[in-house]
């Protein structure tokens, strides 16, 4: 092995393949069997970057090499960059040998487009189908549907893999059409409508015959890159509930877009990135996959964008005042998700402890609510409770101003003139 | 008060309950073996670790827990944190004197201390499943050196076995000076003599050679995928605390 040149393509493949923000191995239930080498099934975040995200796989490109020219990534074809990519075998390789020493969860392989989509994507496959059949390795595979390849190519990527993804892009057409205009909408939607109706089909099988074979146990994702184009957040999510109940996604990454060229339809390269934004988008999803919230409630027409100082289900709560306060020790478990500071496992912790005894404050705290939020919006068993008649802009104040959030330098670039 | 001294094994945590419901006891605290020193308190027992007595109190917590929950009551005895034993002895005294199954009572101090004890243990043992770096000896085993806030090694059999089953490996605990040793058919618990007169002349010529090659591969990948625009240090020392680092090869 050349250890030099593996170097230099690794640098360049995993820099290339960095702006793919997904790294979940979660979701697959791949057992190890024949004594074979590993599994897949809740994910581990194995290490950290210094930017916080967490490395869950080998995430690389098989190549940079591409024939699209879309402004918004590093490893387009006017770009003039280093070129590289790797062997099958060296992909293999690389996989064992990361995934045997425990720094990984599995393989995450995308690729640039060269020559056509189904010459790619028959490569991606063909790494998969090796670390499956002849390395008996179990571990989480991720690969990448490229867009237009064939329905057979993709049926075999759904045998070997444990999750797929076709990225959108940009959250609407219009966005993709003004900054990758070699790209068309339809071809990424195809393969995920394949992939949709052939997880549902295998599914149904397995039901029957316990020995079907596993088909993309982790479903499929997406991505949408935020803050590039003009989209706001109204359309962002409602893009993303559209693909959540249409495709029965998983996930939908959002991807706050980092200034990498140089480009007049682009921000400018001294632009900072999204994360707040980002970060309220993803707390935003959170509400509508875990807490029974509908997209409409989170973001509308009257209300298009989401509130950078706090999050999303605050945002909802001081708008709809009327539903408060609820009586913690009686209250629907329904309800009592959408009171802020209270979380999936305290809300669940709540309903089961009321069945003893009735809950007060210093119970609520050891649970693990967020008292200094939830408090304008409960009452439990205790003589102390809100008694004034605030609106939700005053309970928007008195919590930022004791809040000690990590966003609230931002909140003077956030005023809006009355 | 009464001080019962035990040999801080569970069994012996099952005897003592047993005796202090025979013996009437009220006020108690426990105490590890090693810690007592006689001189001090008056009202000290002595707890003779008993497996019928201990096996008696088990089956009693059969009776009105859930067996997940009894687990959880182990591994909230695993911690090993200072206290926290009077806190099980609680919980324990709390199930048999209620008439129902209280597991989910978190508003009752002592099952919400336990629910936060296990919670610790299950992260640190997360931690463990996520932190462990393996390096490849001359021999193919993996070898691995730790130092967990607990002592979580007894959860981490399962995950390691099943997932690396077709490789040896060995985890060390170096705080507590044992390891698990899993030698493609069996997990055993094993000691290292890491004495100087034991130890090889040179500790790099015991690692196979393709080891420092996958190790720089590996920490060239962990720059590479670092975005520097979104530079996050804060939030990279909550996912990954200090203490971990020097176990961590991309972070050496």
């Amino acid at each position: 092995m050349d250890a030099d040149r593996i170097t230099e393509k690794l640098n360049i493949l995993a820099d290339a393949a960095k702006y793919d923000v997904s790294c979940a191995s979660s979701g697959s239930k791949r057992k190890n069997e024949n004594k074979g080498l590993g599994n897949a099934s809740n994910g581990i975040c194995h290490s950290y970057t210094e930017d916080g995200r967490c490395v869950s796989l080998l995430k690389i490109l098989l190549t940079n090499h591409c024939i699209f020219d879309c402004a918004y990534c590093v490893s387009r074809k006017t770009n003039d960059i280093k070129r590289a990519a790797f062997t099958v075998q060296e992909v293999v390789d690389l996989t064992i040998n990361f995934y045997r020493r425990n720094y990984i969860e599995g393989l995450f392989l995308s690729s640039g487009i060269f020559k056509d989509a189904d010459y790619t994507m028959e490569r991606l496959v063909r790494i998969a189908k090796k670390l499956r059949t002849e390395h008996n390795f179990n571990g989480y595979i991720h690969l990448k549907s490229i867009p237009g390849a064939s329905d057979e190519l993709m049926r075999e990527a759904g045998l070997y893999a444990d999750r797929l993804s076709v990225n959108l892009e940009m959250p609407t057409e219009a966005g993709l059409k003004l900054l990758a205009p070699d790209k068309n909408r339809q071809d990424m939607i195809d393969p995920m409508n394949f992939l949709k109706k052939e997880i549902i089909q295998r599914t149904e099988e397995k039901k029957l015959f316990k020995k079907a074979p596993m088909f993309a146990p982790a479903g499929q994702s997406t991505q949408v890159i935020i803050g590039a184009t003009p989209e706001n957040d109204n359309q962002i999510l409602h893009t993303a509930n559209y693909f959540y109940k249409n495709f029965n996604l998983k996930r939908v990454y959002y991807s706050g877009y980092v200034p990498v060229l140089a480009d007049k339809r682009l921000p400018a390269l001294n632009t900072t990135v999204p994360m707040v934004r980002e970060n309220r988008l993803y707390q935003a999803d959170w509400l509508m996959r875990f807490y029974g919230f509908k997209v409409n409630e989170i973001v509308n027409n009257d209300q298009p964008l989401l509130d950078l100082d706090i999050d999303p289900k605050l945002g909802w709560a001081i708008r709809n005042m009327q539903a408060f306060p609820i009586d913690i020790n009686k209250a629907d478990l329904q309800m009592i998700l959408r009171v802020p500071g209270i979380g999936v496992q305290s809300a669940h912790k709540i309903v089961s402890a009321r069945k003893f005894a009735k809950l007060s404050w210093d119970q609520l705290k050891k649970i693990g609510v967020a008292i200094n939020r939830a408090k304008y919006f409960i009452v439990c068993k205790s003589n102390e409770f809100e008694r004034r008649d605030l609106t939700g802009n005053n309970i928007k104040q008195f919590i930022l101003a004791e809040s000690q959030s990590k966003y609230l330098k931002n909140t003077q670039t956030q005023l809006s003139i009355f | 008060m009464t001080r019962l001294i035990y040999d801080g094994t569970f069994e012996g945590l099952l005897t003592a309950i047993f005796e202090i419901y025979e013996r009437r006891l009220t006020h108690v605290k426990l105490v590890r073996g090693e810690h007592y020193s006689t001189a001090l308190f008056e009202d000290l027992i002595k707890i003779n670790t008993d497996d019928a007595r201990a096996g008696r109190v088990l089956k009693g917590l059969r009776q009105k827990m859930s067996p997940t929950g009894i687990q959880r009551l182990y591994i909230a005895h695993l911690a090993e944190i200072d206290g926290d034993d009077d806190n099980i002895v609680g919980y324990i005294k709390y199930v048999f004197d209620a008439q129902h199954n209280i597991e989910e009572d978190y508003g009752n101090k002592y099952v919400m201390r336990v629910s936060e004890i296990v919670q610790m243990m299950r992260r640190e043992r997360h931690r463990m499943e996520a932190f462990v770096r393996f390096q490849k000896l001359k021999d193919d085993t993996f070898y691995a050196a730790v130092q967990p806030d607990f002592n979580v090694l007894p959860m981490l059999i399962k995950h390691f076995k099943n997932r690396y089953a077709d490789q040896k490996w060995i985890i060390y605990d170096l705080k507590r000076s044992y390891g698990l040793y899993y030698d493609l058919h069996d997990t055993q618990f094993i000691s290292l003599d890491f004495s100087p007169q034991k130890a090889p002349g040179n500790i790099i010529a015991a690692y196979c050679e393709d080891e420092g090659i996958y190790q720089c591969l590996w920490k060239n990948y962990f720059h590479s995928v670092n975005i520097p625009a979104r530079k996050n240090t804060k939030l990279h020392l909550r996912h990954i605390p200090k203490r971990y680092w020097k176990h961590l090869t991309e972070k050496i």
